[in-house]
């Protein structure tokens, strides 16, 4: 008893200014610190195991409360930061590109219609390969007035050449935003990354977690390698940015080096997200499926295909159709950018139909966006798999273990009737 | 597992209490999901946080549609909020009040009535009807599903913006001793 709170001291007061720097104890004992909190603050702390030099944010619900344990931190000297309160998710994003050029290792958190008014700077930081770390916490589109959880604007966002990476747990938040600075900066990728997790359920949610030490995670990231490619320094003048591309001299094929140089990073990625993660997972214990999770995959005649927090509902339907006798597996995405065709299609080829769950809605195509993924990635598959849209968990909906218990129902009719062309709309009858 | 749903209004603390009790039961060793209810964050207006502990690890972040335990904070609320749907047969009632357990009208679902003059106590302390972390002391008391001492701990790690700490630990003190705690499952069953 005594012990556990001993071990919860050193961190659990920062919030509040108190922190007490209890290091060697900690280290002596072995004891992980242990938090409660959710995601919001799990990320806050990643950002602080991170050290980023500078952090510029604008306050957006459900992102509000990270915004502000990270505001507090720096305030507390719990992190030694730069902090830019702008004026706008606009004026954060464009401050950021001239730190990251400048050098800094930097961090900001967005979402919903604050990522919609950052679209402009969103839309130049990969193309400038800067490795900024960025959380979205996922929010629904409006209109209908809406501020709850769902995927709309990171699904919106996917072909714009960031890496997305989607967390089911508040620890695989703190985790995977201290992996994203080594997948960011990793010299074949220099391209900004996405930690998404979801507003509400995640944003909200209190769990218990582990914290990494410092000298740890410095260990495991290293000094930051931001701007060895693209600099504002005066002592290596370089024009940044010029114009490039039209008709005539060099021009296209100029700027075919930059989409195509664009495209290998991110196909670089995917190697290196691995490979961060398995080092992740021999240091510090903790080990996450990079690219695409399996679930009781192996021995399945189909599955499910879930993006985010909702795969823990998801699995206990899953074991819970297990006993009753059902050959059912899931699959989760954790990146979908770039797109894990290998792994998916090796997931995939696995069954003879899937249900995939979005948290999203795909206006062109009447189904999901991780659905509109999942069909592309089966035409790599040997064998024709029908793969049924569910749309469900908008704009802070429920999806519980029973949602998934339909999900299960609706995908095994595959196996005996044509797949239905209209997506399957999971809360429809929720009260 | 033990599944729990806190309500209040906005501005008493109900997600708060949520966190705090989440912060002492993992001290206890226990594994916990606190997600709050999501609606219009309004001082005054009806909320509600959801809790779930158990002894192994639980991967599902979802509210709660069944629970064991209903604890409201705020006297008025029953009136206004059906704080007893989905709750279990032989379930809880924790409920802030002046009225003795016996008074108190609940459904045959609840097998136990804790009542807490919260209302009380806390203008005694904070000279203002901030009711969770007395309800702490209550839910203490009329469970036994953790022990005062490490609430009384997660007090600690908590920013209050309501009272301080030692307020907050004299709240939790005198709402655990005064709660009075009826069963009345043996009645309903025959």
């Amino acid at each position: 008893m005594n012990e556990v709170v001993e071990m919860t001291a050193p961190v659990a007061h920062a919030a509040s200014g108190r922190i007490a720097p209890d290091h060697d104890a900690v280290v002596a004992r072995k004891e992980p610190k242990i938090l409660v909190c959710d995601a919001n603050e799990a990320a806050a702390w990643g950002v602080v195991l991170s050290r980023p030099d500078m952090v510029a944010v604008y306050p957006i619900t459900p992102q509000s409360s990270l915004a502000e344990y990270v505001a507090q931190f720096v305030a507390d000297g719990v992190l030694d930061a730069e902090l830019v309160e702008a004026e706008g998710e606009h004026s954060v994003l464009s401050v950021l590109h001239g730190a990251a050029l400048a050098g800094a290792r930097t961090y900001t958190a967005s979402c919903g219609q604050g990522l919609a008014f950052m679209f402009e700077p969103y839309f130049r930081t990969p193309n400038l390969r800067l490795p900024i770390v960025m959380s979205i916490v996922n929010r629904d589109g409006i209109t209908p007035q809406c501020v709850w959880g769902g995927q709309q604007d990171a699904m919106t966002v996917r072909e714009v050449g960031w890496v997305q990476l989607f967390c089911e747990t508040v620890q695989e938040v703190l985790d995977t935003i201290v992996m994203a600075y080594r997948i960011a900066e990793d010299r074949s990728v220099m391209l900004p990354v996405n930690v998404n997790h979801d507003g509400n359920y995640l944003s909200n949610g209190i769990v218990r977690i582990e914290l990494p030490e410092q000298a740890e995670v410095d260990d495991f990231l290293g000094a930051p390698d931001v701007n060895w490619h693209a600099a504002l320094d005066p002592k290596r003048p370089m024009g940044v940015d010029p114009l490039t591309g039209g008709a005539t001299g060099p021009g296209p094929a100029l700027f075919v080096g930059y989409r195509r140089g664009h495209c290998e990073g991110m196909q670089n990625a995917l190697r290196v997200i691995v490979e961060v993660h398995e080092e992740w997972a021999r240091r510090f214990g903790r080990r996450y499926a990079p690219l695409v999770e399996e679930y009781r995959l192996d021995d399945a005649e189909y599955a499910l295909v879930t993006i985010g927090s909702m795969a823990g509902a998801a699995k206990d339907a899953v074991d819970a159709a297990r006993e009753r006798g059902e050959p059912v597996g899931l699959i989760r995405i954790k990146t979908l950018r770039p797109f894990p065709l290998d792994a998916m299609v090796a997931a995939l080829d696995k069954v003879r139909a899937v249900g995939v769950v979005d948290r999203a809605v795909s206006y062109g195509w009447n189904s999901g966006p991780v659905h509109q993924e999942t069909l592309a990635a089966l035409q790599y598959c040997p064998h024709r798999v029908p793969c049924l849209s569910l749309i469900g968990g908008l704009a802070g909906a429920d999806l519980t273990q029973a949602h998934f218990e339909r999900a299960i129902a609706e995908t095994a009719r595959l196996l005996v009737s044509p797949c239905p062309r209209e997506p399957v709309w999971l809360n429809a009858e929720d009260r | 597992m033990f599944e729990m749903r806190l309500h209040g209004r906005g501005g008493q603390g109900t997600v708060l209490a949520a966190g705090i009790l989440a912060k002492a039961l993992v001290a206890e060793g226990k594994h916990v999901v606190a997600v709050p209810q999501f609606g219009f964050e309004r001082r005054g207006a009806p909320v509600a946080a959801y809790l779930r502990a158990s002894e192994t690890p639980m991967r599902a972040m979802t509210n709660i549609y069944t629970p064991d335990c209903v604890v409201c904070i705020d006297s008025s609320l029953p009136r206004v909020v059906d704080i007893f749907a989905g709750l279990r047969a032989g379930g809880m009632l924790v409920q802030a009040s002046r009225l003795a357990p016996q008074d108190i009208a609940v459904p045959p679902t609840v097998a136990t009535v804790a009542v807490c003059d919260a209302v009380g106590i806390a203008r005694e302390v904070f000279g203002r009807p901030i009711t969770n972390t007395v309800m702490l002391g209550a839910f203490a008391r009329a469970t036994g599903l953790v022990s005062l001492e490490a609430l009384d701990r997660a007090l600690e790690e908590t920013s209050f913006r309501d009272g301080g700490l030692v307020q907050n630990r004299r709240a939790l003190a005198l709402g655990h001793a005064r709660t009075v705690v009826h069963r009345i499952g043996q009645r309903e069953a025959a």
